[in-house]
C-alpha cells in the first residue's frame, strides 16, 4: 500500500509536468485548430532566456514575468511572420512549418547556449513538504501553478468578451468575421497565450529535468498523449489526461513484472490507444458531428 | 464584331481531338518515364562508390515515402509513425539473413508480408479514429518500436542495443560491376516494380474507391464502398511498401540497431511526402532526394546551426511550393498551356 501510494505520488509529480504541457497544447489547438509540434521548443527557448536573465543577476520573479511577456510577444510575432502567409495552405504545409520551426529553435538553443546541461533554480525550493517523503515543495508548487493557470484560462474563455471572441474565431471563422471579430488577430493572440503558457511550463519543468536543448522532446510527447487522452477540446480534460499519463506510466513500470520497466512507455501508449477505442475523441472531448 | 472571341473558346474540342490530345500527352509521359529510367540506368557508371550508395538511399527513401503516400495522399489517413514499419522491415531482413542464413532477395517478400500484417493490425484501431487521434496511434507504434527492439526478452533475435550486422549482397559472378553498383540496380528493379504496382493500383477500381474515401468517406460509403475494408487494406499495403524500403535500407547500410530508427525518421518521411507532393508518385522521389541530401547541404552551410539551416530550407520550399514539388510542376504546366492558349487565337480585326 505504501509502495502504491508512493508510486501514485511520483506519478502525480511527473504528471504535473505533462499536464502543464498538455494544457499549452490544447490552448493552441483551440486557438488555431492545429497541433503545434514546436510548442516544446518554444518553451525551451523561453526557459533559456529566463536562465540567461537570472545568470545576469535578475531576481527570479522579475525574470519570470519578463519571460512570460517576451514569450507572448514572440508567439504573436511568429504567427504574424510565419503562419499568417500559410493561412490558406493545407494542414500539412502548416505541419512542415511547425517542424521547421522546431528544427530552427532546437538548433538555435544549442548554438547560443551550447549543449551542456544546466541547472535551473526553483522558486519553491526542493525541501520535502510537511516532512513527508512523498512530494517535495517544487512538485507541489508545480501542481498548484497548473491549477491556477487552468482556473485563469477557464475564467478568460468563459467570462471575458475577448475570450468569447477567440472561441468564436476558432469555432467558425466565417461567421465570426461577419459579426466583426478580427479573426486574424484572434489567432495571433492564441499563439501569444500558448507561448506564454509554454514559457511558464518550461520554467517550471527545467528545475526537474535540467535545462538542455532537447529537454522538452520527451515531455512534449507525454503531454501530447495526455492531451489526446483527455480530449483536445477540453483544457480541464487535458490536465487530467496529463496526470493520468504520469500515473499510468509509473504504475506500469512498478507493478507489471518481467517487461514492465523496459516497456513502460509502450504500455502507457497501449492504455491510451485502448481508451481511445472506447472514447474516440478523448475522455472529456466533444465528438464533432458533421453535416453531409 | 459578329463573332465574339470568347465564344470560340467556349466550343469544346471534338471527342476525337480530345482523344488525340490525350494520346499525345500519354506518349510524352511515357517518353519522360523512359528517359528517367535510362538516366537512372547509366548513373552508377557516371558517379563513384559513395554517390552510388547515396542514390540507392534516395530510391529507398522514395519507396518508403510512396508507402506513406498511398496511405496519406491517396486514402487521407495520417501517420506520423511510418518509421516503425521501415524499421520493422529492416529488422526482418537482418534477422532472416543473420540468424537463419536466408538469401537477401527472399527476405524482401518476408519483410513486406510481416509489415502488411502488422500494418493491417495498426489499421484496425485507426478505423475509429480521425486526424490527430489517429496520429497518436501511429506515433505510439513509432515510439514503441525502439523499446521493443531493446527489450531483453527478445535479445536472442534482435541483438538488443548492439543491433545486427547485415552482409552486403554478393554480385552475381557474370556481372563486371562492384557491390554498390549491384545493390543500386537491385534496388532500382524493386523500386520500378513497386512503383508500377502502385501506379496501376491507384488507377484501378480499387484505387478509385481508396481516393473516394479520402474525398468524402460518408459519400463513398453511401455509394457502396466498403470503407473499413479498404482503409484497413490500404494501411497494410502502405506498411508493406515502407517495410520493403526498410529491408532494402538494411541491405544498403549493412547494419541495423534500435537507434537507427528514431522518431525523427517518421517525421522526415512525412516532410519528404509533403514537399514532394501528396498523391503524386514521381513526387515521392523528390521527397527521397530532400530527405537524403538537404541535411547534408545544411551541414555544409553551417555545422553549428545545421538544424536551423535545415528548417529554413524547409520553410523556403513550403513557401515557394505550398502543394509540394508535384503541385508546383502541375502549376507550371497549367501556366505554360494557358500562355499557349492565349497566344493561339489570331486577333480578328
Amino acid at each position: 500500500m505504501q509502495l502504491l501510494l508512493q508510486q501514485v505520488m511520483a506519478g502525480l509529480a511527473n504528471g504535473a509536468i505533462y499536464a502543464l504541457v498538455a494544457l499549452a497544447v490544447v490552448m493552441i489547438y483551440q486557438a488555431i485548430d492545429h497541433l503545434n509540434f514546436a510548442q516544446g521548443e518554444m518553451a525551451t527557448f523561453s526557459a533559456y532566456v529566463a536562465w540567461q536573465l537570472i545568470t545576469w543577476g535578475t531576481p527570479y520573479w522579475l525574470a519570470f514575468a519578463a519571460v512570460v511577456i517576451l514569450s507572448f510577444v514572440g508567439g504573436v510575432a511568429i504567427e504574424r511572420v510565419l503562419f499568417k502567409p500559410l493561412h490558406n495552405a493545407s494542414i500539412l504545409a502548416n505541419l512542415v512549418a511547425f517542424i521547421a520551426l522546431f528544427s530552427i529553435l532546437n538548433s538555435g538553443d544549442g548554438y547560443l547556449w551550447d549543449y551542456t546541461i544546466k541547472t535551473f533554480p526553483s522558486p519553491f525550493g526542493t525541501q520535502p513538504l510537511f516532512g513527508s517523503v512523498l512530494v517535495d515543495a517544487h512538485e507541489a508548487g508545480m501542481i498548484g501553478v497548473t491549477a491556477v493557470m487552468l482556473g485563469l484560462i477557464y475564467l478568460f474563455f468563459r467570462g471575458t468578451r475577448l475570450g468569447l471572441a477567440m472561441r468564436a474565431a476558432a469555432a467558425n471563422p466565417e461567421s465570426a468575421r461577419l459579426v466583426g471579430i478580427r479573426v486574424g488577430w484572434m489567432t495571433a493572440l492564441g499563439w501569444g497565450i500558448a507561448a506564454a503558457i509554454g514559457a511558464v511550463a518550461g520554467m517550471l519543468i527545467a528545475p526537474v529535468v535540467f535545462l538542455d536543448p532537447n529537454m522538452m522532446l520527451g515531455v512534449l510527447l507525454y503531454g501530447f498523449a495526455g492531451a489526446v487522452l483527455g480530449g483536445l477540446t477540453s483544457p480541464g480534460g487535458a490536465v487530467l489526461g496529463g496526470f493520468a499519463v504520469g500515473i499510468i506510466e509509473n504504475l506500469a513500470g512498478t507493478f507489471i513484472p518481467y517487461f514492465g520497466r523496459d516497456l513502460k512507455l509502450t504500455i502507457a501508449l497501449l492504455v491510451i490507444v485502448a481508451v481511445l477505442m472506447v472514447r474516440p475523441a478523448g475522455i472529456f472531448g466533444r465528438s464533432v458531428v458533421s453535416r453531409v | 464584331m459578329t463573332t465574339p472571341q470568347q465564344e470560340t473558346a467556349l466550343f469544346a474540342p471534338s471527342a476525337q481531338a480530345r482523344r488525340a490530345q490525350r494520346a499525345a500527352l500519354l506518349s510524352t509521359r511515357h517518353l519522360v518515364l523512359a528517359g528517367v529510367v535510362a538516366i537512372a540506368a547509366v548513373l552508377p557508371f557516371v558517379f563513384q562508390g559513395f554517390v552510388v550508395f547515396q542514390l540507392t538511399q534516395v530510391m529507398i527513401y522514395g519507396l518508403a515515402i510512396l508507402g506513406l503516400n498511398l496511405l496519406t495522399g491517396f486514402n487521407g489517413q495520417f501517420s506520423v509513425g511510418h518509421g516503425a514499419f521501415y524499421g520493422l522491415g529492416a529488422y526482418v531482413t537482418a534477422i532472416l539473413m543473420n540468424r537463419y542464413g536466408v538469401a537477401y532477395y527472399w527476405t524482401l517478400p518476408a519483410a513486406g508480408g510481416v509489415c502488411f500484417v502488422v500494418g493491417t493490425l495498426v489499421g484496425l484501431p485507426a478505423l475509429r479514429l480521425r486526424g490527430l487521434y489517429l496520429a497518436l496511434v501511429t506515433f505510439a507504434a513509432a515510439a514503441a518500436l525502439p523499446q521493443l527492439l531493446k527489450f531483453h526478452g527478445l535479445e536472442d533475435w534482435t541483438g538488443g542495443v548492439q543491433g545486427i550486422v547485415v552482409d552486403q549482397p554478393d554480385v552475381p559472378e557474370f556481372l563486371p560491376i562492384d557491390a554498390d553498383q549491384w545493390l543500386y540496380y537491385f534496388t532500382l528493379a524493386v523500386v520500378l516494380v513497386l512503383f508500377a504496382g502502385a501506379s496501376s493500383l491507384v488507377k484501378s477500381r480499387t484505387g478509385r474507391a481508396i481516393m473516394a474515401i479520402r474525398d468524402h468517406e460518408i459519400a463513398a460509403a453511401a455509394m457502396g464502398i466498403n470503407a473499413p475494408l479498404y482503409k484497413t487494406l490500404t494501411f497494410g499495403v502502405s506498411a508493406l511498401y515502407t517495410g520493403v524500403a526498410g529491408a532494402l535500407g538494411a541491405l544498403a547500410v549493412q547494419f541495423v540497431a534500435p537507434d537507427s530508427f528514431p522518431l525523427f525518421l517518421s517525421i522526415y518521411l512525412l516532410v519528404g511526402l509533403i514537399l514532394g507532393g501528396m498523391g503524386s508518385l514521381p513526387g515521392c522521389l523528390f521527397g527521397g532526394l530532400f530527405v537524403l541530401y538537404v541535411p547534408n547541404i545544411a551541414e555544409s552551410v553551417s555545422r553549428g546551426l545545421a538544424g536551423a539551416v535545415y528548417g529554413i530550407i524547409m520553410l523556403l520550399v513550403i513557401f515557394a511550393m505550398p502543394s509540394g514539388a508535384a503541385g508546383f510542376t502541375r502549376y507550371i504546366a497549367a501556366w505554360v498551356s494557358r500562355r499557349r492558349a492565349e497566344v493561339k487565337p489570331k486577333p480578328i480585326n
